[in-house]
């Protein structure tokens, strides 16, 4: 029951938004609604796990241990990502961005994409996977020409073209899956659910399935961002709002990641080969590569973090190419932190270049002497997510590294150099940013903290102590992918 | 009462006819003749979805043929021609750069199509199973479409195609997927038919043109 609360309550909240408008109290509504959506996948990862099994609701949704955390994730980061547009979108009111219908349609299609992320990660069914992936690009192709710039319009424009080819791949793999599992588990939706598959995946033709594997690959791989079908996502991250750029990169990409990781599963369960794993490590270290050094050629703020996304996701497909439980482990755990670290870096460089009046980072100068928690925070954020300790990202990236050592040594050095690259790149960016004297027209602005403290504070944490009941989750979601 | 093998032999005919109009797809300059082609290649997915319900015996069969018919032959060509009239753009012509070479990539997909499906055709036991080629041929084609136009309608036109194409891969492969999984498809089409419509005019106004050649600011720069 909690399971459909979930999903539900964004659901609800985008018809309300849509009617409720422009009205002073939508961000609260909005946020509201989040927070709601937040504390029922709590409540339902408590249930999960308790009872240590799978949770069904009418076949339609289920629940186990790898999609409940990214659940959980998913709800928290959007409850966030609410709060902080709350100030965020006030002030680009102000200026005149946006106007009065443009707002209702923002609130709406925020959580019309929040409920179709859920929905990714909670259905049982195949298909119905592709439908809600499908939505989620659909409802936030709109909300990056939100500004109607010309870089805007021609950002969105692209991100719908490049990934409606791509989703298009990935139902062909799904057709390919169906006429798989038909010959099995036979006609019907009952051949397309998560649950049956995985119990028959032994008895799936397996070269139908690398077959389709391949589809899905390139398809749901497009939606991840891998290099080379990433080249929609800098323009989307770069021209849309923050809080949407912050959604896509902390959130879109690990549910697209999800969506392809099953399936991996699944084709790794029929061929008992590691030829899918192959792939997946292929794909990873390209985009590893390509986006630690396009980094060094960044001139927009966000843009330089939207490639240092692709990176993450190259780092996380990588790990779970390799499989074994270390490397799902460390993939994991590289998700959720990079999650957390990335949205509230782009948390804190939106209020950069709010402040600074340009998202061109020769354009922003000396944030802590102007504001110092903004400054921090991204320095911070940028300590963190080039793998420094003490922070979260250092621990899954050292796991995936030891795993790298023993399953495939010949790739360490590719992936050192990538990770080498990016963090000199970062580093050599960020710093004039953050030091140094203010720019002379620097703007105060409200800015909510807490989201980024928040943040923060948890990938701080999790560098150092990882509680035991994520400890157990981790390692019961990466036997479920690593069982061959 | 139709045998299996002339039914099979009218689907042949009837892949091979949404084949033609795939090429005609790549080829051809006028954006409303365009629009036609396109109608057409529905109708012929429509009929063939038909026939395979009529000799398989599958009622779900109908359903999705008549989804496609009115979806793809009636509501998705006309939201077009009301964009195009709308825009003032229905007589338009599309340079092309290169016909013959274009043809050339697009047969060498065909072949790459077969080569990919062979071993699907070889433990399919479906009437329709020598057809899931064509099917992933038109997916293709209308992919090479989207990469060589240059137009935001002709781009579209290309993206619709492709998913004619995953419609027909459905019905040769398995006999259509499970009808929730169908009509979410076609509720996704139709959402994206909105947003590329409300797309049309963002792009219009903000361009002046629905050239596509015009945008070019989001490119890495040295």
């Amino acid at each position: 029951m909690t399971i459909a609360f979930v999903l539900g309550t964004s659901l609800v909240g985008a018809i309300l938004l849509a009617f409720i408008g422009d009205r002073r109290f939508a961000p609260h509504v909005n946020i509201l609604c989040s927070l709601v959506t937040f504390a029922a996948s709590v409540v339902l990862a408590l249930e999960v796990y308790n009872s240590k099994s799978v949770i069904l609701w009418q076949d339609l949704l289920f629940v186990d241990s790898f999609n409940v955390f990214l659940t959980v994730i998913t709800s928290f980061v959007s409850f966030t990502t609410a709060l902080f547009s709350h100030r965020y979108m006030e002030h680009e009111r102000e200026l005149g961005k946006v106007g009065h219908y443009r707002m209702r349609f923002y609130h709406a299609m925020y959580q019309l994409f929040i409920f179709a992320m859920l929905l990714v990660l909670l259905t049982n069914n195949v298909g119905v996977l592709w439908i809600a992936m499908e939505l989620a690009t659909l409802a936030t192709v709109l909300l990056v020409s939100l500004y109607r710039t010309p870089s805007a319009v021609e950002a969105a424009w692209k991100y719908f073209i490049l990934c409606g080819v791509g989703i298009a791949q990935a139902l062909f793999g799904t057709i390919l899956l169906y006429f798989a599992a038909e010959k099995v588990l036979g006609a019907g939706s009952n051949a397309l659910l998560w649950t049956n598959l995985i119990a028959v995946s032994g008895s799936l033709e397996p070269t139908v399935l690398m077959l389709a594997f391949m589809f899905f690959m390139v398809g749901y791989g497009t939606k991840v961002g891998l290099a080379p079908l990433h080249n929609w996502l800098p323009d989307a991250h770069s021209e849309g709002p923050t809080p949407v750029s912050a959604v896509l990169s902390g959130l879109l990409l690990n549910v697209a990641l999800y969506a392809l990781v099953r399936c991996k599963a699944l084709v790794d369960g029929a061929t008992g080969t590691h030829q899918a794993g192959n792939i997946m490590m292929g794909f990873g270290i390209l985009s590893i590569l390509v986006a630690s050094f396009s980094l060094l050629r960044q001139k927009d703020i966000k843009r330089m973090f939207a490639y240092s996304s692709i990176e993450h996701m190259g780092i996380a497909t990588f790990a779970f190419g390799l499989g074994g439980p270390i490397a799902t482990y460390g993939a994991l755990l590289h998700m959720m932190v990079h999650s957390l670290t990335k949205s509230a870096i782009f948390f804190t460089a939106g209020n950069a270049s709010q402040m600074s009046g340009s998202q061109e980072m020769t354009r922003i100068k000396g944030l802590i002497k102007g504001n110092s928690p903004v400054g921090w925070g991204l320095m911070m954020g940028v300590i963190a997510i080039t793998g420094l300790p003490p922070f979260g990202v250092f621990a899954s990236e050292f796991l995936i590294l030891t795993a790298t050592m023993k399953d495939a040594p010949y790739l360490t050095p590719l992936f050192l150099l990538g990770l080498a690259v990016a963090f000199a790149a970062l580093f050599r960016k960020t710093m004039p940013m953050v030091f140094g004297r203010p720019a002379e027209n620097q703007k105060t602005i409200r800015i909510s903290h807490l989201p980024v403290l928040l943040h923060m504070g948890m990938v701080l944490a999790l560098g150092v102590y990882l509680p035991s009941f994520l400890n157990d989750w981790f390692h019961t979601a990466a036997k479920l992918l690593t069982v061959r | 009462m139709m045998t299996a093998e002339l039914a099979a032999r009218i689907n042949s005919i009837l892949a091979s006819l949404i084949l033609l109009t795939a090429f005609g797809l790549l080829v051809q300059r006028r954006i409303y003749a365009m629009l036609n082609i396109f109608a057409w290649q529905g109708l012929f997915l429509s009929i063939s979805t038909a026939l395979v319900g009529y000799v398989s015996n599958l009622q779900h069969l109908y359903v999705s043929a008549f989804l496609t018919l009115t979806l793809k032959v009636f509501v998705l060509p006309y939201i077009l021609y009301y964009l195009i009239v709308k825009l003032n753009i229905w007589r338009e012509v599309e340079e092309i750069v290169n016909i013959p070479s274009t043809m050339l990539i697009g047969i060498l997909l065909v072949i790459l199509s077969y080569h990919v499906t062979t071993p699907i055709r070889e433990m399919s036991v479906l009437m329709t199973r020598s057809t899931l080629a064509v099917a992933l041929s038109t997916v293709m084609l209308g992919m090479l479409v989207m990469i060589v136009r240059k137009k935001a309608v002709t781009q579209i036109i290309g993206f619709l195609a492709m998913e004619n194409g995953l419609f027909f891969a459905a019905t040769s492969a398995t006999y259509g997927m499970p009808m929730v999984v169908e009509l979410g498809v076609a509720l996704d089409i139709l959402i994206a038919a909105f947003i590329f419509g409300i797309f049309f005019f963002q792009i219009r106004t903000t361009f002046d043109s629905l050239d596509l050649g015009e945008m070019e600011k989001l490119k890495e720069h040295d």
